[in-house]
């Protein structure tokens, strides 16, 4: 089991599967197809992100360094939360980004279901973690590996 | 961060239990940044990202419901992104289902909600807020609360305003409440560039293409860029306007820039020159090559990628008046060299509607419409933003609807020989 230590955005705990994007995370192009058409699992629809286009979200420890793209980001985050179709939590390697971070804090304040988000947890994270890892996210920022 | 009486206040109930949920958000999104304070928005207009009424977006709707039963409808007035329904845009019968009946069943209720918040006029809802005819135009200096990935590129780039890349809803937030975090690109250190880039190429740079390949490889840093005012001088005439327009939205869409320095042309850059350069700033060098490299990684989503194309959109983000004009030009020029009287490919122009309105006053829109171009107000982003369009081969030149559709991206030359050639090939 490895350990990591980031910066709490969001509070919270959770265990699932990790879902590793190595490359910045589109929102927009990532979720809009899923959550419009109710699509099961929430499946990645951004077809410039190979690591991840395809793939399940909902659920899983999303893994990523940023996010990138349309400043609809914030609030398609919001409202993944808001009907549960959010991953189970977020993982930035980089300092996390203001699409991002808006729409976790959104989700946070105005939604009663909250997904813990950790950044600055380092290249050396996003480079160890692989898709299908089990992560446990505990408080105080610390993420575990295996 | 240390808040005024008046902020803290506000934070604690006085106006309300909804006007202390909008000052918790600002505040903990401020935290995350290390913001110290909160500073009041200086920017006469606002601007959001949000122009649909998507049924899936109803959390987002319920939210303006509660802002606007609060009684929180005194705030800063607004534009907003283009609406994405216009019947003048080519749709067959299962399309229409689909716009009407699933996806935009909230489109009424969400365009009451903006008049009841503050939207300037029923016919501002455009990406391109900051054109003349539209006339939300901030100030150098300004703080703004705006949300759209090429309107807050280009307003902090261009214009010279103060504005960090907000998310929808958040932007809204902002203007209701007047203050903003003061974090990021509304202070002097955070205009900074991380990046240095260089241009070496030996034609004039594609301006979609440029800002893609620029945004992929700086994702959200500052980038200063040299060597790009050989091509667009050193003044920003509405023909440099529109082509810094163009290579915001793909630094914004195929990245996340929310600010860049043109050396010897954008303001600050003007002003301060390489003195906004961070130390040790990361070099990156453009040339030909690298362009071409850029475009042949795009991924081409069409099941059959020899396809004619079925439709074409030109105008992610909307055209401005200048643009209008020097295609129907070149589209009439054309299309007499072919020998054929209108586009051989369905075609649609997308501006705002005071754009669209002075280009008609100018007779412009009517030659336009002799070429069999269709003119419409409508984000082709949100027409195409269905299961549907992925069906269709539909070519662009916006390098934004290509990363967020099946649209496939060609450069606008070779998108005008397609439409005027006789076939409507690729």
């Amino acid at each position: 089991m490895k350990e990591f230590k980031g910066r709490v955005v969001v509070p919270g705990t959770c265990k699932a599967e990790a879902l590793v994007s190595r490359n910045g995370f589109n929102t927009l192009a990532s979720f809009q197809m899923a959550l419009m058409f109710n699509k099961a699992g929430v499946p990645c629809g951004d077809q410039n992100n190979p690591d991840i286009n395809g793939m399940p979200m909902q659920g899983k420890a999303l893994c990523l360094p940023i996010t990138i793209g349309s400043t609809t980001g914030g609030m398609i985050l919001f409202t993944a939360c808001k009907t549960g179709k959010a991953p189970a939590c977020m993982l930035f390697s980089q300092s996390i980004d203001s699409l991002a971070a808006s729409g976790a804090i959104m989700g946070s304040v105005w939604s009663e279901t909250s997904m813990p988000v950790i950044d600055r947890l380092g290249e050396e994270f996003l480079e160890t973690v692989k898709t299908g890892d089990s992560v446990t996210v505990l408080n105080d920022g610390i993420v575990q590996i295996g | 961060m240390t808040l005024t009486r008046e902020q803290e206040a506000l934070l604690n109930g006085e106006k309300g239990e909804v006007m202390a949920k909008i000052m918790k958000t600002l505040v903990m999104f401020g935290d995350t940044f290390g913001a110290e304070r909160l500073v009041p928005v200086t920017g006469k207009y606002g601007h959001t990202v949000i122009s649909y009424g998507l049924k899936v977006l109803g959390p987002v709707l319920d939210v303006f419901d509660e802002i606007i039963d609060a009684g929180l409808t005194d705030g800063q007035k607004f534009s907003a992104d283009p609406r994405p329904l216009d019947k003048n845009v080519p749709s067959n019968l299962l399309e229409d289902i689909v716009f009407q009946k699933i996806m935009y069943t909230d489109q009424a209720r969400y365009e009451e909600q903006m008049r009841k918040l503050g939207i300037l006029d029923d016919d501002d809802y455009t990406c391109t807020c900051y054109l003349p005819e539209v006339g939300n135009i901030p100030k150098k200096g300004d703080v703004l609360s705006w949300a759209e990935s090429s309107a807050v590129v280009y307003a902090n780039s261009v214009l010279g305003a103060r504005c960090n890349r907000n998310s929808g809803m958040l932007e809204l937030m902002g203007s209701v409440a007047g203050y903003v975090p003061e974090f990021g690109f509304l202070l002097d250190e955070g205009r900074k560039a991380d990046w240095i880039v260089e241009v070496k190429c030996k034609k004039r740079p594609e301006a979609q293409l440029l800002g893609s390949a620029i945004g992929m490889k700086v994702m959200e840093d500052v980038p200063y860029i040299r060597g790009l005012d050989r091509w667009l001088g050193t003044e920003l005439t509405q023909e440099v306007c529109s082509y810094l327009k163009d290579f915001g939205a793909a630094t914004a869409s195929n990245g996340a820039v929310g600010l860049y320095h043109v050396d010897h042309l954008t303001p600050e850059a003007k002003e301060s020159g390489e003195s906004l350069i961070r130390e040790n700033a990361k070099v990156y060098v453009i040339d030909d090559a690298e362009l071409e490299h850029v475009e042949a990684g795009y991924p081409v989503v069409w099941k059959n990628k020899y396809a004619k194309p079925q439709l074409c959109f030109v105008g992610c983000p909307h055209l401005s008046l200048s643009q209008l004009e020097d295609w129907t030009f070149k589209i009439e020029n054309c299309l007499r060299y072919s020998g054929i009287q209108k586009v051989s490919v369905p075609t649609v122009f997308t501006a705002s509607t005071p754009v669209i309105r002075a280009f008609t006053a100018s007779g412009g829109a009517e030659r336009l419409k002799k070429c069999g171009v269709i003119l419409s107000y409508i984000c082709p982003l949100m027409y195409m933003n269905n299961p549907l369009c992925k069906a269709k081969a539909v070519i662009t030149s916006s390098n934004k609807l290509r990363t967020y559709t099946s649209a496939r991206y060609f450069t606008d030359k070779e998108i005008l020989d397609i439409i005027t050639s006789r076939e409507g090939r690729i």
